[in-house]
């Protein structure tokens, strides 16, 4: 059975469309708020990324971390996540969930453990910021095995040759970071360099699903809308933090928001 | 797991950058793989190359101040009765503390790689001060990461910052201190990382910052060597090597020299920040055995929960308030190499009580740490051994602490 990872792109380019990726963190602002976002977003969303909130995150800009110290604040702990991604997949089977975080809540929990949670919860794939190739290759080797993508990162500073090598190594998505950022930066390159990175890359093993993320939002997103798939991350956090100030649902607020996302790449 | 002799102890990782296999490491965003392999590349061209230790002998001799002093605590000795206890002074150094080494080799290799802009972070503030000093002398533009609680208990070190051209960021993240302003560092690295060289404060990080610093500090101990000599006609059969541990850069830089030396002959003691007497909270995690976990893109043990969530830490020290500990210590301790104990808020202060009572000497609260150990094992031991601890900062920086803590009479009038 293909990856419904794999299944959301292929419907999307039947669609002819890019697929939307969406990310929020586990436990913003609380475990059934996140649980019932999820659900509600998942009309609209292609693939939803759901953030493991750490302490220490090295690449999240002001907005991820927000959520994540409020998710942290709130209690969630990492059996908690595979909950709601197990409460998730009861009502949304083929709904791929891709599982972002840091490597030390994984290698605390145990990498073996850890993935047979992520089997029988129903996670599709894993993207673990702070764990590079070749670093990851060992821990990729076990979560193929498992039939979970792991998805590689890829930079702008990543030379031509080091994108031949990861990308040869890869599973069937990668992960573009449009620019030198932290995540929900200001996009600060322009997006045709941005697509022409992408192009460079996705050149390499045109077979391999290339999405974009970091930096974009509403404004931006309609000009990238060529790539495989494209992912909006802080624009929903910031959205929820806004909703939670204004005392209003962040569930509903959220939905809108990806809803307006998706009208910008049909 | 062994430590092999003759090769430095920073050369001793493998390809990775894991010491003892399992130590280190280079856990960082895609992002920062290519600066951190130009920065890798830059350093062991560099380190071999005669011209640029040339280089940086000669403003380690000039500017920083080498050496610096080499001191019997004659009172000290008298009073405790037992061990001698000497003193490595290191405050001496230009800008008071051992942080001027590693500043002064990044801003070095800042220079060579053409970047004209260096950031770092600071927890007691003289991390901070002395990369804004030498970023100043080498005229690069300079950013200091700095967690508000800090910024706020370490005054003259923030005034000193700003006095040398350099910005303070606060960081307001978290727990308000230094594992926040190294993370909000490293962000800051990962958004600026094709203009702009960063400065790890410590023997933390990924592999090469921990390389580079302890490359740097080990300046204390290609000093202290000679010095002993100088003393003793040769290495002393019974020596003892006391040091604070926050980081780890001042105790490795202290220690390096005397890696190979039989720990019966050379014993290395490494004291951690217990934190107030009364409180859980300590950052002490080689001595109250901390699990190994990834913080700031090493393997290292560290203070966390059972998730793998980072804790707070607690001590009246700003630069030994740090919940993880430099790969390096995490080595020796496994190797057995060097021994590593706690000392809480309270023994620091009435160690520096002690030391200033008999001594012109001021430790910071840092090593104030370390002298509490130092004072309460010499006392046992015999008098033909030397007892020496590193004085790797001056008290100045904690003025405002130690007259809410002790009264007025303890800090010398500004």
């Amino acid at each position: 059975m293909l990856n419904p990872i794999s299944l959301a792109f292929k419907k999307a380019k039947q669609e002819n469309r890019a697929a939307l990726l969406t990310y929020t963190v586990a436990g913003d602002s609380s475990k059934k708020q996140s649980l019932d976002i999820l659900n509600s977003i998942s009309k609209n969303a292609d693939i939803l990324e759901l953030g493991v909130p750490h302490n220490t995150p090295v690449a999240d800009g002001s907005q991820i971390q927000t959520s994540a110290y409020r998710a942290i604040k709130n209690g969630i702990k990492m059996n908690d996540i595979f909950k709601i991604v197990k409460d998730f997949k009861k009502l949304n089977k083929s709904k791929p969930i891709i599982l972002m975080g840091y490597f030390n809540m994984i290698f605390q929990y145990g990498e073996n453990k850890f993935l047979s949670k992520c089997k029988s919860a129903g996670v599709n794939g894993l993207i673990v910021v702070d764990l590079p190739w070749p670093e990851n290759k060992n821990f990729a080797k076990k979560c193929k095995k498992k039939s979970i993508y792991f998805i590689q990162l890829l930079s702008p500073t990543t030379s031509e040759q080091r994108l031949k090598k990861i990308i040869r190594d890869s599973h069937p998505m990668n992960y573009f970071i449009s620019m030198l950022s932290t995540t929900g930066g200001k996009l600060k390159v322009s997006p045709n360099e941005i697509l022409k990175n992408y192009t460079k890359i996705k050149k390499i093993d045109p077979k391999k699903e290339i999405v974009i993320g970091f930096g974009i939002t509403e404004k931006t997103i309609g000009k990238l809308k060529s790539a495989d798939g494209l992912v909006v991350g802080s624009a929903i956090c910031k959205e929820i933090s806004k909703s939670l100030r204004h005392r209003q649902n962040p569930v509903t607020n959220v939905s809108k928001l990806v809803k307006k996302l998706k009208s910008k790449i049909l | 797991m062994r430590i092999k002799k003759k090769i430095p102890l920073i050369d001793q990782a493998n390809k990775l950058g894991f010491w003892g296999g399992k130590f280190g490491g280079n856990f960082v965003p895609e992002t920062l793989k290519k600066p951190i392999d130009d920065l890798e590349n830059l350093f062991n061209k560099l380190k071999k190359d005669k011209k640029f230790i040339g280089e940086r002998d000669k403003y380690f001799k000039n500017w920083v101040g080498a050496p610096t002093r080499f001191i019997k605590l004659k009172n000290l000795t008298n009073h405790v009765g037992g061990a001698q206890i000497w003193s490595k002074v290191v405050s001496d150094a230009n800008g008071g503390a051992h942080k001027i080494y590693n500043a002064t080799v990044h801003c070095l290799l800042a220079k060579r790689s053409g970047k004209k802009f260096i950031i770092g972070d600071t927890g007691a503030g003289y991390a901070g001060k002395m990369l804004s000093m030498a970023a100043k002398k080498f005229g690069l533009k300079c950013k200091i990461f700095m967690g508000a609680k800090d910024i706020a208990r370490q005054q003259p070190n923030v005034k000193a910052i700003k006095k040398n051209g350099a910005e303070v960021i606060p960081v307001y993240s978290g727990s308000q201190t230094l594992v926040d302003a190294v993370s909000e560092c490293m962000r800051y690295w990962v958004a600026n990382c094709d203009t702009t060289a960063m400065c790890v404060g410590s023997t933390v990080g990924p592999a090469v910052f921990v390389r580079i610093c302890g490359w740097s500090t080990s300046q204390i101990s290609r000093e202290l060597k000679v010095q002993l000599i100088d003393v003793f006609g040769s290495i002393p059969k019974k020596l003892k090597l006391y040091n604070c541990v926050g980081g780890g850069s001042s105790s490795f830089g202290f220690w390096n020299e005397f890696m190979d030396y039989d720990k019966k002959q050379c014993e290395f003691i490494g004291v951690e920040a217990g934190g107030p007497a009364k409180s859980k909270k300590h950052a002490a995690p080689l001595t109250y055995g901390s699990k190994i976990g990834i913080l700031h893109g090493a393997a290292q043990y560290v203070n966390q929960d059972l998730d793998g969530q980072i804790e707070e830490t607690e001590s009246i020290s700003a630069g030994l308030d740090y919940p993880g500990i430099s790969p390096l210590h995490c080595f020796l301790k496994d190797t057995k190499r060097a021994r590593y104990t706690a000392a809480s808020d309270e023994d620091a202060l009435s160690a520096y009580k002690t030391v200033t009572k008999f001594e012109k000497l001021r430790p910071s609260l840092e090593p104030s740490h370390a002298f509490s150990v130092a004072i309460k094992e010499a006392k046992k031991l015999t008098k033909d051994t030397i007892v020496v601890v590193n004085s790797c900062g001056d008290a100045y920086k904690d003025r405002e602490i130690l007259i809410k803590r002790l009264g007025k009479k303890y800090v010398e009038p500004n």
